[in-house]
């Protein structure tokens, strides 16, 4: 392997930058390492070769001729979830039913990293339309997870998160509707982030669920992930629901973090994030994690979220709510697949047959789902209850966060499970995002970092820091404070510890 | 296609039954923007012309409101003496159909920006009616499909579609009435009395075309019929898209003949949807659905609330032309129109077009001459309204510029109109494509003189011999021999520096 694939976004930037490396150099590199790969844990639906060289090659030439980067983090390469549109690039959502479609515009996000010189290296893969939490659920086959081939790497971002445990990539976007950054971030031992629900634009993200879809930054390191989230962040005017503020300190924060003092940080543990469904090794190590924040200063204190319990319910009506209508465009008339269409077909024929062969089993699901919850006389039972219970969780959220300044929980209850285990439990499947969904459902800010192996399976495990909305600065200062700690006591950061992952032809 | 349906004697129907109104209206507003995207609004241009992600409903895309379009519906809301909620969200409207790009659409539901008003309606005769105002939403239009194929040009038969996405994402505004009640044998009349006066008050406040011919604005007609003396609402029909002033009229009054036959023979009136047929001025039935629509609206995520200010409020209510009534005294005032004669251009559909005229820059009397007369005809001709003629007061206006400024003369100035009522542009237009500005050249003028004074050779002698008079005959020589395109008085001048 490479050891330039080995290296973080900031050391990368910075031997860009001083011409110690070329960008070109950095993204060959790194689409060698998919070469080799990624037959092996299938992080990507689609790798733009000539796009990502012409990119470095860019950004080469303008800081051969003296510029200055366009960002800090020009040159450094990077892999998209396969749910923000790329003018030029395939963008399916893991979804047979986008097959083929290239979009004509670049989302926000897509053209904010492509104006900061960040080399897009291709599309990774998801669950179809990022329903999932295991990267299953998309219609081209499912990622492996580096730690072990045989266990699922997350979902629905499991592409981006496992791309950077496999070191095919130093930096990744995600997207988190219920946890989809965070929870392939534990499962993988790499960082996720959920910002502030409006931080980041959702133009040209490819809705799931509206109201809580939220792109943010995935990297092996909180400081990379805290350069990113600059990159992407901030107000954009096509998006109606966009925070119209400048971003907090973020990168700032993450540098402040890495001096490893918590003092005067009150900690709040959330007491209903334990107990029963929560596996022990995953709860033995969050313990030791809140023992390192103390151990840094913090102030660690038991705060009572008693609304929580209705969050994942609640979400589960919300979500395929959103989705029924979300997904509706999807009908064969204007774009992607169309089947079913003979002499004598109607259009509603068409669209029949094509959203049956088009979308896959849980997708329907949640359509089904939702339409049935937003059909007239259901309404209220189900989307109107579940938003008076979104009103609950945030309620609980605001008086959490009058006694700590970041609350904390396992990201998710269990360590990566088995390929094909949950499969045919939804409910199981659901349960991943136990603790992720409520800081979607209130907007607030999350970030998942890697705490160590359980030990009884060896397999990473996730510390979630929540911040309250728009104070995404603290998230990276506690989450950065921790990772320098925990690198120290185990000897360097964890991502190395992955396993060598079997080359295409060795 | 039509089938025989019975139908009763209207004295009849107006004797046993009572009539209840609704009226939906549609207005496109004349926004230079869509709803919720930056394309352009302009009618007519190249299919699929006028599109961009967000109006395609493409994967990804997202709505951005357009702040003019609400101003424009809280000054409708205002002009309609509603409320207007201080806080407000859209919905979506879910249901499939192709010319839908995202299968919803975004519109208004139960929280409208403006509710529980009222307007004032002058019936021919004098008679004032005050029609409630249930609400007024804003909502986006959808694109528009064109069935081939088959033989009504509905979806039923059609071989194939075609769909133009120019229109999807127009603003709209729907103005929905409270049940207009105890008007009797008057609804036909109030319908289109109602229609008229809101599509000259959204003329006045400037916001739309209101050109009902181009759908700009429509109107679906609720009707229903009860026995005299029972309060509870019989079963309602909605006609769909009556397209003009007339047809809203005939529509109403063929509902209740048609209705009135079904009740009074013991039958049932079906709750559905009609369509209007402009040929015989009769309704048939829409297509049947199964089951009855379930629309799951539910708040538009992707769009924040809308909570206008007080002060923005009053600042829109500010701009508000004057009140229809106020506005009719003034102009009887400054045109210095007796009561019957205010009253035949009221009948007539002619006040607002002419005072739109005048506002273009025509004096009252040019205004009215075009309207009452010329242009009157080519209305009668066409069956329709003045206001639906395809030229506009602000053509009208240049038209009658031209003339003042020698540019045309009257008979050339029937020409151009005649130009742009079929669609050939604006006067300009076409003054430039027909040829048709005035020859005031001498030197093309003289050569027509002479030769004109030379084919009559006795005319130009007796001109000669002082027999002014006999110009005549010269001149109508020159202005046939230059298609009517000379000023008749520089010709006259012209025989008579030649025979001098």
């Amino acid at each position: 392997m490479s050891d330039v694939t080995r290296l973080t976004a900031a050391e990368l930037a910075e031997k860009i930058h001083t011409r110690e490396l070329t960008a070109e150099q950095v993204t060959q590199a790194h689409l060698d390492r998919i070469g080799a790969v990624d037959d092996f844990v299938h992080t990507f639906l689609h790798v733009d070769t000539e796009g990502a060289l012409a990119a470095a090659r860019a950004v080469d030439a303008e800081l051969d001729e003296g510029r200055a980067p366009r960002s800090p983090l020009a040159g450094v390469p990077l892999a998209l979830k396969d749910v923000l549109t790329t003018d030029g690039v395939p963008t399916t959502c893991g979804s047979r039913i986008l097959e083929g479609w290239v979009p004509p515009y670049d989302a926000t996000v897509t053209r904010r990293l492509r104006e900061a010189g960040v080399v897009i290296l291709g599309k990774t893969n998801m669950d179809e339309f990022a329903m999932g939490s295991s990267t299953e659920n998309s219609a081209f086959g499912p990622t492996h997870n580096p730690w072990d081939h045989a266990r699922v790497p997350g979902g629905s971002g499991g592409g981006s998160s496992a791309s950077l445990a496999a070191f095919e990539a130093p930096l990744a976007i995600g997207t988190d509707t219920g946890g989809s950054i965070r929870q392939p971030g534990a499962v993988t031992g790499t960082v996720g982030v959920k910002p502030t629900y409006g931080g980041v634009s959702r133009y040209g993200l490819v809705a799931f669920s509206s109201s809580l879809d939220q792109a943010g930054p995935c990297a092996r390191t909180v400081l990379d992930a805290a350069l990113l989230h600059e990159v992407i962040g901030g107000h954009d005017p096509m998006d109606s629901t966009s925070i119209d503020a400048p971003l907090p300190p973020i990168v700032e924060a993450a540098r402040r973090g890495a001096s490893a003092d918590l003092s005067g940080v009150r900690v709040g543990v959330v007491s209903e994030f334990a107990g029963e469904g929560y596996q022990a090794g995953v709860q033995r190590s969050f313990e030791a994690a809140v023992d390192v924040l103390r151990s840094l200063g913090a102030e660690v204190v038991e705060v009572s979220c008693p609304h929580f319990v209705y969050a994942l319910p609640a979400y589960y009506l919300i979500n395929p709510s959103e989705c029924s209508s979300n997904l509706a465009r999807f009908d064969a008339m204007r774009y992607g697949l169309r089947v079913g269409e003979s002499g004598d077909s109607s259009a509603e024929d068409v669209m029949r047959a094509t959203r049956e062969a088009g979308f896959g089993a849980e997708v329907k699901r949640r359509i089904m789902l939702g339409t049935f919850a937003l059909s007239s006389g259901y309404y209220d039972a189900y989307y109107g209850q579940a938003q008076k219970v979104r009103t609950l969780v945030t309620r609980d959220f605001d008086a959490a966060f009058d006694k700590a300044d970041v609350l904390v929980s396992p990201t998710t209850p269990t360590t990566a499970f088995k390929i094909g285990e949950r499969v045919d439990d939804p409910m199981a499947m659901y349960r991943a995002d136990l603790c992720t969904v409520p800081a979607n459902l209130a907007g607030n800010a999350a970030i998942s970092v890697p705490s160590g192996l359980s030990d009884e399976d060896g397999l990473p495990v996730g510390l979630q820091v929540m911040a309250p909305a728009l104070a995404d600065d603290r998230l990276y200062r506690v989450g950065a404070a921790y990772e320098v700690a925990r690198d120290r006591a185990s000897g360097g950061s964890l991502v190395y510890r992955v396993p060598e992952l079997r080359e295409s032809g060795a | 296609m039509t089938t025989m349906v019975e139908t009763m004697d209207y004295d009849e129907v107006v004797e046993r039954f009572d009539p209840v109104l609704g009226l939906e209206v549609h207005v496109e507003l004349s926004t230079a923007t869509k709803m919720f995207c930056g394309c352009a609004t302009t009618f007519g241009a190249e299919p699929n012309t006028q599109v961009c992600p967000t109006c395609l409903g493409l994967p990804g895309s997202l709505p951005v409101m357009n702040g003019a379009a609400v101003e424009s519906a809280i000054r409708i809301g205002l002009a309609l003496n509603c409320q207007i909620a201080p806080w407000c969200r859209f919905a979506r409207k879910n249901y499939f159909y192709p010319d839908m790009p995202k299968n919803f659409q975004t519109s208004q539901y139960d929280e409208p920006i403006a509710f529980d008003g009222w307007m004032d309606l002058e019936l021919p005769d004098g008679e004032t009616v005050r029609v409630g105002i249930e609400r007024a939403h804003m909502e986006e239009d959808t694109g528009k499909s064109l069935h081939v194929g088959g033989a009504t040009g509905r979806i039923h038969g059609a071989s194939h579609s075609l769909l133009d996405y120019n229109r999807a994402g127009v603003p709209l505004i729907e103005i929905v009435t409270k049940p207009i009640e105890g008007v009797g044998a008057r609804a036909p009349e109030v319908a289109r009395a109602y229609v008229t006066a809101l599509r000259d008050l959204l003329r006045a406040l400037d916001v739309s075309d209101v050109r009902m011919d181009q759908g700009s604005l429509r109107c679906d007609a609720n009707v229903s019929l009860r026995e005299r003396g029972v309060s509870e609402f019989g079963t309602r029909t909605e006609t769909k898209n009556v397209n003009s002033l007339r047809s809203v009229e005939r529509a109403v009054r063929y509902e209740m003949t048609r209705q009135a036959a079904v009740l009074a023979g013991g039958g049932e009136v079906v709750q559905e949807t009609r369509h209007f047929h402009e040929a015989d001025g009769s309704t048939s039935p829409g297509r049947v659905k199964e089951t009855a629509e379930d629309y799951r609206y539910f708040p538009e995520p992707d769009l924040v609330p809308i909570a206008p200010s007080e002060e923005w409020i009053e600042r829109l209510r500010g701009t508000l032309p004057e009140k229809p009534a106020e506005r009719r005294k003034r102009i009887q005032q400054d045109w210095q129109l007796s009561d019957l004669e205010l009253r035949d251009l009221l009948n007539a559909g002619a006040v607002e077009v002419i005072a739109s005229t005048v506002d273009a820059g025509a004096t009252p009397d040019e205004a009215r001459s075009w309207w009452v007369s010329y242009l009157a005809q080519q209305a009668n001709t066409r069956g329709v309204e003045l206001a639906e003629l395809p030229i506009s007061p602000a053509q009208v206006a240049r038209v009658i510029a031209l003339v003042n400024s020698g540019e045309l003369t009257n008979s050339l100035a029937k020409q151009v109109v005649d130009g742009v009522l079929a669609g050939e542009g604006d006067p300009d237009d076409v003054v430039a494509a027909r040829g048709l500005a005035v020859v005031s050249d001498d030197s093309a003028l003289n050569a027509a003189v002479d030769e004109a004074l030379a084919a009559q050779p006795d005319v130009a002698d007796k001109i000669r011999g002082g027999k002014v008079q006999a110009a005549g005959a010269i001149v109508g020589a020159v202005m046939k021999a230059t298609n009517n395109q000379a000023d008749a008085k520089r010709v006259r001048e012209l025989i008579l520096e030649r025979c001098s």
